[in-house]
């Protein structure tokens, strides 16, 4: 079960069975679509599944978050999102009404990110599984010129900078959930970040290393890993950090983190410190991103971690995440 | 054990006498009076929170007694600047710096690490 | 957020940080005792050792409900919701600590009905909804959670809903305290005392640990400048060389404590003779049951419990690093054996204990200073 969770687990079962296993010998990191090259032309391809319960909630639905996360899988990896297949695994008994409206948020989700939906399948599988449904897209699209990720090009100095507040998405699941019983003005961060990166690309491209959308694990484990993949370390100045008033409410109350909470409209991006300012702009002027900020730098220590510094001078250790983010009350 | 988080009360509930709305920063939830019944708050005060309960009013008096005294630490001696951080001259309303001064180290982690 | 941020105000953080400074002999070393999971927590996660001099040492004390709680317990707990018609609800807590079997989410998975629950009442609402089924709940906690529990109980009496049942783990803090100060290899020099458990017990009940153990103890909050402030407090005492029990955290906490909580808790719960505290053994008078009047809300009386007594592994040190004896890195299964993904001892269970939290805030910090120490 915490496999699926984005963090530890999830590493492990990836490195551990499927790389070896299906990536061959491959030497370089996973990142979070492969570019290939056919013919002499370049395409990106990456694929993604959506288990979401409940299947709506508070700006959006497991129809666009399919639609939008494997468009920002893309992006994050330099590319443009032409065209995506889907498959749709359908528990048995799903009312029709629900299926249509998820058919419908995804041919919304995909006109707004331009995007086409090429094709796809259907299966059903018997009542009890499948929570409703699941969705599995998986996205083609043409890398964008002069963008090149690769965490092995992070230096010591480069910035950290993230296009605006973490932890809505997350939250906004958990509350939906009503377990809790707790209610709050806030919704999914669902979108495609293509445009912002395009932005960004269009301004800083040289000095873009590396990008990432962090989904499952939060914005925690998308650095991590990068810092095991470079050997550096990531500094983070903890008031530089955008959380949304009630997002940062609603973790106080449950003991939760936001670095560990789930977003699925927001990226983070290494760039050099040369392009930062540069950089910055970019995302601010562009519609979506006035609340970018950079969030710290990258250090040669802690080799390998990830580091949250305040401006008293304490810090601490932000760990990936292990299983699923737990409310607690101790 | 121990988290318990400050909330306002917003509204008492109509169906239950000991229990009331509370709100902290825009979440909100129902949270149980009972262990405050012998001294029952009211719509605008503030309660400690710990598992959907509400274990204590909160004092403004002593809150502000506390950070005076605290403020007030060091001052008698003079000593006042040594505050290395980032950005603290140059913040905009929104307190959050955009200069390059920013990315420099805090002090304690500083001695450290250099 | 109001009452939480300008406890967290930098620059007087640091003021305060340069108090503790002037304040404490640099010829001396202090031992100072944190009981409270809670305030273990804050230390990391606001990375107050590191404003704080080289000469004064936070020891964490056994204050975490969860890493207390003898692995014996869970498995009794979770033998009862092996039958499919309970419902297993425990706060968020509890959800990853090992059983014999796994832990409760490793139930879960394997179709024991499981909710997590954030208050006892949400517990109590899952058995008003499913009328078919009983829901058992598992409490933790020290006195700050108790009389939510027994208030929760009362009005399942009051409602008459009988498909709801409470499994008893409630200890309280003032045995611990007391084991703490017994034990031969201890010597501290005061006490961060409790904030929450203090909003209901009050500050009476610290009073022996100034008079007779003629040890300093401040009842502190959670923030950064609560807990500075306390050894602010806690260090003028020792100057002075005072003992007494002070309220640093008099915005939440009465002196005299909660009447309507303590009320409730003689109401509905009694002291088992003696209960065990994994670490620590068995201590007479430190755990409350439910009294037979409410036999009917009590799981252990409603189901048959097998009692299982699971003793911890001989090579997990976790009774010394509970009683602060040993630091985590100290124990020889710590960051090997024992890491938060695979814990084998209470400490490293709870994200609170004194083992998870130092290998998730810490020890890279450490190894990263003694690199950086070696080579320049």
């Amino acid at each position: 079960m915490a496999h699926g969770a984005g963090g530890k687990a999830s590493r492990r079962l990836v490195e551990g069975l499927f790389a070896p296993l299906l990536f061959g010998d491959r030497s370089d990191p996973l990142g979070d679509a492969a570019i290939l090259e056919i013919n002499g032309t370049q395409v990106a391809i990456t694929t993604d599944s959506f288990v979401v319960k409940p299947l709506q909630f508070p700006g959006g639905s497991i129809g666009e978050l399919a639609v939008n996360g494997t468009v920002n899988d893309l992006a994050v990896s330099g590319a443009r999102a032409e065209a995506l297949v889907c498959t749709y695994i359908l528990e048995a008994g799903l009312p029709t009404e629900i299926l249509e409206r998820e058919v419908r948020a995804m041919a919304i989700a995909a006109r707004k990110a331009g995007v086409r939906v090429s094709g796809g399948d259907t299966k059903v599988v018997e009542h009890g599984k499948a929570d409703g449904m699941y969705i599995s897209t998986t996205g083609i699209g043409r890398p964008l010129a002069g963008v090149k990720i690769d965490p092995k090009s992070v230096r010591v100095g480069d910035k950290i900078l993230l296009s605006g507040p973490i932890g809505d998405h997350g939250i906004t699941i958990l509350l939906a959930r009503g377990e809790l019983d707790f209610e709050a003005d806030l919704k999914s961060d669902t979108r495609s970040v293509f445009p912002l990166v395009e932005a960004l690309v269009r301004q800083a491209a040289p000095g873009i290393r590396w990008m990432r959308d962090p989904t499952r694990g939060g914005a925690a484990t998308s650095l991590n890993e990068l810092a095991r993949d470079c050997g550096l370390g990531m500094v983070l100045f903890e008031d530089q950090v955008p959380v949304r008033d009630v997002v940062r409410g609603a973790c106080e109350l449950l003991g939760l983190d936001p670095l560990h909470i789930a977003n699925e409209g927001q990226f983070l991006a290494i760039v050099s410190a040369e392009y930062a300012d540069a950089a910055l702009s970019a995302l601010r002027l562009a519609l979506g991103g006035e609340e970018a900020q950079v969030i710290g730098e990258v250090r040669d220590q802690p080799a390998g971690s990830v580091l949250e510094t305040t401006r008293y001078g304490g810090s601490r250790i932000v760990d990936m995440l292990v299983g699923d983010p737990l409310p607690r009350i101790c | 054990m121990c988290l318990a988080i400050p909330g306002q009360i917003v509204e008492m509930s109509s169906d239950q006498p000991t229990a009331a709305l509370i709100d902290v920063v825009g979440v909100r939830r129902k949270v149980d009076l009972g262990l405050l019944q012998d001294d029952l708050p009211k719509p605008g005060d503030w309660v400690l929170i710990h598992v959907g309960f509400a274990m204590s009013k909160i004092s403004e008096q002593d809150a502000i007694d506390q950070m005076n005294t605290l403020r007030a630490l060091g001052e008698i001696d003079g000593a006042m600047q040594e505050v290395e951080g980032y950005g603290l001259d140059d913040r905009d309303d929104d307190g959050i710096s955009d200069t390059a001064d920013d990315y420099r180290r805090p002090a304690a982690y500083k001695d450290r690490v250099s | 957020m109001k009452f939480v941020d300008e406890f967290r105000e930098p620059e007087v953080i640091t003021r305060t940080a340069e108090e503790i400074r002037r304040l404490a002999d640099p010829k001396r070393h202090y031992r100072l005792m944190e009981v409270c999971g809670g305030h273990t927590h804050a230390i990391y996660r606001f990375g107050l050792k590191d404003i704080l001099p080289e000469n004064i040492e936070l020891i964490h004390g056994p204050g975490c409900p969860v890493c207390v709680l003898p692995m014996g317990r869970i498995d009794d707990g979770l033998s009862i919701a092996q039958d499919p018609g309970v419902i297993f609800a425990a706060f968020g807590d509890m959800m990853r600590v090992p059983g014999r079997q796994g832990s409760p989410l490793e139930h879960k998975a394997r179709g024991m009905d499981v909710r997590i629950v954030y208050s006892p009442s949400d517990a109590l609402k899952l058995a008003r909804n499913n009328p078919e089924k009983h829901v058992m709940f598992f409490a933790i906690g020290f006195e700050t959670t108790a009389p939510s529990t027994a208030l929760t109980i009362m009005r399942a009496k009051n409602e008459g809903l009988t498909n709801f049942s409470v499994f008893c783990n409630h200890v309280t803090i003032i045995p611990a305290i007391r084991a703490i100060l017994d034990s031969p290899d201890m010597r501290l020099d005061a006490f961060i005392g409790p904030g929450h458990v203090s909003t209901v017990i009050g500050c009476r009940p610290y009073e022996w640990i100034a008079q007779n153990e003629k040890t300093p103890i401040v009842v502190s909050g959670f923030e950064p400048l609560d807990m500075l402030q306390s050894i602010v407090m806690i260090l003028r005492q020792l100057k002075a060389r005072e003992a007494k029990v002070e309220n640093q955290y008099k915005r939440v906490v009465p002196w005299e404590g909660n009447r309507a909580a303590l009320r409730a808790m003689a109401e509905v719960f009694q002291l088992r003779p003696y209960f065990e505290w994994r670490g620590l053994g068995f201590i007479s008078q430190s755990a409350l049951c439910l009294r037979d009047s409410y036999a009917q809300w009590d799981s252990e009386q409603r189901f048959s419990v097998p009692g299982i007594r699971v003793t911890d592994p001989k090579a997990a040190q976790c009774g010394e690093v509970l009683k602060g004896v040993l630091k985590p890195h100290q124990c020889k299964l710590f960051g090997r054996e024992c890491t938060p993904e695979h814990p084998i001892g209470a400490l490293m269970v709870s994200s609170e204990g004194s083992c998870a939290a130092y290998y998730n805030y810490e020890h890279r910090k450490t190894a990263m200073v003694n690199i950086l120490s070696q080579t320049a």
